[in-house]
């Protein structure tokens, strides 16, 4: 039983975390950097912990500071959110040795995860579809690979993940180069350059199930749509996925859950897939090892607080439900709203919030950071709230996204809202089922390469 | 504690019952107000208490600025053009050409801490080539020289702060 958590994030997640802590009885405390210290989580957690200054590397990003900080508040558990150190076998490892618990999966099984290639060759081990590809060390090997292949083919960074160190090459004249510029932004971005090549499928669906794991056994709450995105960053997510045969769907659970019982997973997590519609074929994408920003879809459809069963698992207990047990009823849809101008290239605007009115009533649910005054800083990702709307069936859902998305307002930055009241009056996006190219088409035309002029 | 949505959903549902238009409660900790627009209510909330910040104080002592402490937060890549200037002409007749800094943000001269510098003083550039990051939301964006020539100049020492617009470098380019 867990007394006292230290929440190592911020921003909705860690407001999202600790609304979970207070309701199990369970103490929350926040490590927040410099700019956050007078942050909305930090205004709700019993108490905040200064984590160091506002730059990631020095607070969020760093074990030691986050180590320290669990140590100081006497913490008998760390919540990592999602991004910053939330699949870091590192900081895993050394909650291990400070007689801290992690609220994620063990260390191992983030390493297996976490080196993208490594969990193809463990997808392959579970009998999992991958898309034809493989490691490149050099820019001379890719032109092999590839034109076995087949172009189009995507470059993807090892250390990558969560859509992050992707570039599609459409021809074989402009893949060395793209491999040597990708090769060093992997280097930059994650601190290492191994790349590999994928097949590339441009309009696909990218479908995902939730897995929750004991170490033993390994069950699924249903599966999320998340094709709406923009450079391979999800911006909508529903549950479940619409217009997905009875077949293909129970084909993509099984395989999620085999994916997670050969890891002898233990935690929240989610298996992604991608979907080529005209085949129905299905390719694994990856695996992500922590709580997600779209999580609450899945918990409109299930019933189930999904922080509330990490912290459970964390905890030492087996799996509270079986998988006969999981009942999933209605529809969700998600919009992430976040300071970014969709008018000019989802430059993101940082800056103060003056106001901020979120739509309430049945099938709604907020969860944000933001309320007026909020300040936006640069250091960290633009998500100021998810708009999570729920109904019977998916035309409810949409009927009441759309009055919903009217009755927000925020002011003081730009924010994706427009974008969003955009996608929820599309006709194509209203039959369901859109592939990842569908925002591309939606919105163009795109503002010219090198719009981001100041 | 404060209200939860649920809280808030069980006062509308007493609310909706009622002829009220408006809600405004207002403790020393919070404010909500609640008001009935058309198509459905909405919420305005604001924790008002002090956040209770611990005295101890962890900042780390290791791991000094870069873009990438230890590899861990994987941040999303982006390729934004430089706003290059209209080139200046130097003395001897080559333009000089500005890299200025596309977005706000964090500047950084190497891919990550400890690594050698993407261009340093006299480098040969093309109009591709990377020649810094400026980090922003967690967004890297590989600024590029823009032009050919030579980086004459270098403005900013690394991990320092650029406002949008900030002159980050001068590219000599040959008459």
């Amino acid at each position: 039983m867990l007394r006292r958590v230290l929440i190592a994030n911020r921003g909705e997640i860690a407001v999202r975390v600790l609304r979970s802590c207070q309701r199990l009885g369970i103490e929350a405390v926040l490590a927040a950097s410099d700019a956050d210290l007078d942050s909305v989580p930090a205004r709700l957690s019993d108490a905040v912990i200064r984590l160091g200054p506002a730059a990631p590397g020095d607070s969020y990003l760093s074990v030691d500071a986050v180590i320290g900080a669990a140590v100081a508040a006497g913490a008998d558990a760390i919540h990592p959110g999602y991004g910053f150190l939330s699949e870091n076998p590192a900081l895993a490892r050394a909650c291990a040795a400070a007689g801290i618990v992690f609220i994620g999966p063990s260390a191992g099984q983030l390493e297996a995860v976490g080196d993208k290639l490594t969990a193809r060759r463990h997808a392959t081990a579970a009998g999992l579809p991958v898309a034809e590809g493989g490691e490149v060390a050099s820019p001379g090997d890719a032109v092999g690979l590839a034109a076995a292949i087949g172009f189009p083919v995507l470059v993807k960074a090892v250390g990558g993940g969560g859509g992050r160190g992707l570039r599609p090459v459409a021809r074989p004249d402009a893949l060395a180069g793209t491999v040597e510029l990708a090769m060093a932004e992997a280097a930059a971005a994650f601190g290492d350059s191994r790349v590999y090549l994928e097949r590339y499928l441009p309009s696909g669906r990218h479908v995902e199930v939730q897995l929750l794991g004991d170490g033993r056994t390994v069950i699924h709450l249903g599966d999320r749509d998340c094709s709406v995105q923009r450079r391979y960053q999800k911006l909508i997510e529903e549950a479940p996925a619409p217009l997905l045969g009875d077949e293909l769907r129970e084909a993509i659970r099984r395989s999620a859950v085999a994916f997670g019982e050969h890891l002898r997973y233990r935690g929240a997590g989610t298996v992604e897939f991608l979907v080529e519609p005209e085949s129905d074929a299905f390719y694994f994408l990856e695996m992500n090892a922590r709580i997600q920003v779209e999580h609450p879809v899945t918990e409109a459809v299930c019933g189930l607080d999904l922080v509330a069963e990490q912290i459970w698992i964390a905890e030492g207990n087996p799996l509270r439900i079986g998988q006969s047990a999981v009942t999933l009823a209605g529809h969700a849809i998600e919009c992430r709203i976040n300071a970014e101008d969709w008018t000019d290239g989802f430059r993101p605007t940082p800056g103060t919030v003056t106001t901020a009115a979120f739509p309430a009533g049945p099938g709604i649910r907020v969860d944000t950071h933001v309320q007026a005054g909020t300040t936006v800083p640069p250091w960290y990702d633009s998500l100021l709230a998810k708009l999570v709307v729920s109904g019977r069936d998916r035309a409810e859902a949409l009927t009441r996204l759309r009055a919903a998305l009217a009755r927000c307002q925020i002011d003081g930055v730009p924010t994706t809202l427009g974008m969003h009241e955009r996608v929820a009056a599309a006709p194509e996006f209203a039959v369901g089922g859109v592939d990842t190219a569908f925002l591309g088409r939606l919105l163009q035309p795109e503002p010219a390469a090198g719009g981001r002029r100041g | 504690m404060e209200l939860t949505s649920e809280d808030v959903r069980d006062i509308l549902r007493l609310l909706d019952d009622l002829p009220y238009s408006e809600l405004r409660l207002e403790t020393a900790r919070f404010r909500l107000s609640l008001r009935r627009a058309a198509g459905g209510w909405t919420q305005q909330t604001e924790v008002l208490a002090d956040a209770t910040v611990a005295v101890a104080d962890v900042a780390a002592a290791a791991a000094g600025p870069g873009p990438e402490a230890d590899g861990a937060e994987m941040p999303a890549v982006a390729e934004v053009p430089a706003v290059a200037e209209v080139p200046a002409v130097a003395e001897d007749g080559d333009s000089l050409v500005e890299v200025r800094a596309p977005l706000l943000g964090t500047f950084y001269r190497a891919p990550r801490p400890g690594a050698p510098p993407f261009v340093t003083v006299g480098s040969q550039v093309t109009p591709d080539t990377v020649v810094c990051i400026i980090e922003t939301m967690k967004l890297m964006n590989s600024v590029i020289a823009g032009a050919r020539g030579t980086v004459a100049a270098i403005l900013l020492d690394n991990a320092q702060f650029a406002d949008q617009g900030t002159v980050l470098m001068r590219i000599r380019q040959p008459a």
